[in-house]
């Protein structure tokens, strides 16, 4: 490190997770406004307006097609906005390019290795363009790539490519990371791990913008979601906020197909609803408390309907988005 | 879980000198690593040197074969590695997203694009001194001036990795491989390598003496087979072709 005088320029180090307070005005990490993206005639982005809190992890989650791309690779540069505004750290992803680009970290949905490149050759070459980057042998032990660092990219697995993208990411040491699609094509052993570096990264004060279609990865993982469809954000907040956001509680049960539920609907509280999503599989949803378990099950009795795998349920991101969207998420 | 600190931000860019030499290394090593590369770089002049040079096959007109050979192969030595490698290489590396990885690093494109010329002129001096040890062994004797081989090498290999550039930056990769190789084996035959251009009837002689590979070995042959002086023709010719490639290969590239 301490070469030809360059030590005294070193600069200071950041105060380690500075976590954010309420109240506390810091300018966004990423900043998008109004973006509009389009390829020929087909309009990939319409009009979306984003903002990632520094030192969070934001979850971009959407359907296939529906803009998370798009509007991430506007972020960092690749793609020119067709109108609105782009700030990433402050700065212009295009215009500031330079500037920009030794802070962020990204990992592309694929790709991005020569193939004849060997793993542990690659991080090493990835930390070599970086002036402080992370020690390269506590990566390999930390993404698991020990046993194929000598492999070369186009023998590693999927999931060992995967890591080593991230990893890749990360080794700069950057304010803010893009993972675009991190868990895509992972076991689950390998997502959990991945999460967890994940919370790591955000603990030591990464901001982390990731993209996902996994429902379950968003509520986990994130401190913020933003739900896109159709090139636009369609609901932005924390997971427990967009959950409350729709129905509070959310009761099922199976029976008989094509039970008429007017007759239940009568009984129950003027919030609630009742759907039969698919034959014989009902869905009640609205305030369940006690009295609305003991009028469901009474009016089963009535009908004589035994109401199988009776369970409550608290509203999930799922049935946010089902309900926001009207489609199911992973089509 | 608590923050242990182990990635907390420290961004910054590594030196640019730094980054050129790591790139640099990084893209050679890749070169010397792949074996198709190989055969076009070493094996495939190495054995034109040999066997024309040894075995009376096509007629070199004055002198001793080898005479002829030497320079027509140090001219694609230079085609293999600085037109057809670095297309096919970079044309894979622009289809694996690795021009797009690189994008969003530290590193300026035109320090990749300097990168890329480190490795190929360190690729090539390996090359040459491979191919002037083989032709010496078969009893060349070059003359002329060293700063003339010099300079046409040069722009021998700017106007090859203008044009490789400029092909592997606008089509696929699959039709870079076909159409580098091709152009290679075309070139190969019809680039006053192995065959004197004066073979050719005179029409397609004097259109064939304006492409790049026949201005290299033609003015390499000047030099070092009659001992001229700066070939000017030529020197012209390949600088032409450097500022119309790499020109076009700057205005057309796309990294993804």
């Amino acid at each position: 490190m301490i070469t030809g005088g360059r030590f005294l320029a070193l600069p200071p180090r950041p105060v380690p997770a500075l976590r954010r307070l309420p109240g506390m005005r810091e300018e966004p990490a990423v900043e998008v406004v109004g973006l509009v993206k389009r390829y020929g005639t087909k309009t990939a982005v319409d009009g979306l307006d984003l903002s990632v809190a520094r030192g969070t992890v934001t979850a971009v989650l959407g359907p296939n097609g529906a803009g998370k791309t798009t509007t991430i690779e506007t972020c960092e540069g690749y793609r020119r906005p067709d109108a609105g505004r782009v700030r990433v750290l402050g700065l212009d992803p295009i215009a500031d390019a330079a500037r920009l680009r030794p802070r962020i970290g990204v990992m592309l949905q694929s790709g991005g290795v020569y193939a004849g490149a060997r793993a542990e050759e690659m991080l090493r070459h990835t930390a070599a363009l970086h002036a402080h980057p992370l020690d390269v042998d506590m990566l390999i032990e930390r993404f698991g790539l020990g046993s194929c660092g000598r492999t070369t990219y186009r023998r590693l697995s999927g999931g060992q490519q995967q890591r080593l993208a991230m990893a890749m990411a990360v080794v700069g040491r950057p304010e803010l990371v893009f993972l675009d699609e991190p868990t895509a094509g992972l076991d689950p052993q390998a997502r959990r791990a991945t999460w967890d570096l994940v919370r790591d990264l955000r603990d030591d004060g990464v901001t982390v913008v990731l993209t996902t279609h996994h429902m379950d990865e968003a509520e986990q993982l994130s401190d913020d979601v933003a739900i896109i469809d159709g090139g636009t954000v369609i609901a932005q907040g924390s997971p427990e906020e967009l959950c409350r956001g729709g129905a509070e509680n959310t009761l099922r049960f199976t029976g008989r197909p094509a039970l008429d539920l007017r007759s239940l609907l009568k009984a129950l509280p003027s919030d609630s609803a009742a759907a039969e999503l698919t034959p014989g599989s009902y869905r009640i949803s609205g305030t369940v408390d006690p009295q609305l378990l003991a009028t469901v099950t009474s009016w089963c009795a009535q009908n004589g309907v035994m109401p199988d795998r009776i369970s409550v349920e608290r509203h999930t991101l799922e049935d946010v988005f089902l309900e926001l969207t009207g489609k199911e998420l992973r089509s | 879980m608590t923050a242990s600190g182990t990635f907390s931000p420290r961004p910054g860019a590594a030196p640019l000198p730094r980054m050129i030499r790591a790139q640099a290394a990084l893209e050679t090593r890749m070169l010397l690593r792949n074996g198709e590369q190989l055969l076009l770089t070493v094996v495939i002049p190495a054995l034109v040197l040999v066997l024309f040079g040894t075995v009376d096959i096509v007629d070199t007109g004055k002198g001793e074969a080898v005479d002829f050979l030497a320079p027509g192969v140090l001219a694609l030595a230079v085609l293999s590695t600085a037109f057809t490698g670095q297309a096919i290489a970079t044309g894979f590396e622009r289809r694996y997203g690795v021009l797009k990885r690189l994008g969003v690093s530290p590193l300026p494109r035109w320090a990749l694009m300097t990168a890329k010329t480190c490795s190929v002129l360190v690729t090539e001096v390996l090359q040459v001194a491979l191919l002037v040890a083989i032709a010496l062994g078969l009893g060349w004797s070059p003359h002329g001036n060293p700063a003339a081989v010099a300079l046409l090498l040069l722009l021998g290999t700017a106007a090859f990795s203008g044009l490789g550039l400029l092909m592997a930056g606008t089509l696929r990769a699959e039709a870079t491989l076909a159409a580098a190789n091709l152009v290679f084996l075309l070139l190969l035959v019809g680039g006053g390598v192995m065959v004197p251009l004066d073979k050719f009837p005179d029409a397609a002689h004097s259109v064939l003496q304006l492409l790049p590979i026949s201005a290299l070995s033609d003015g390499l042959r000047d030099v070092l087979r009659d001992g001229a002086g700066m070939p000017w023709a030529d020197l012209g010719i390949l600088a032409v072709w450097a500022v119309l490639g790499l020109g076009a290969a700057a205005r057309f590239f796309r990294w993804e």
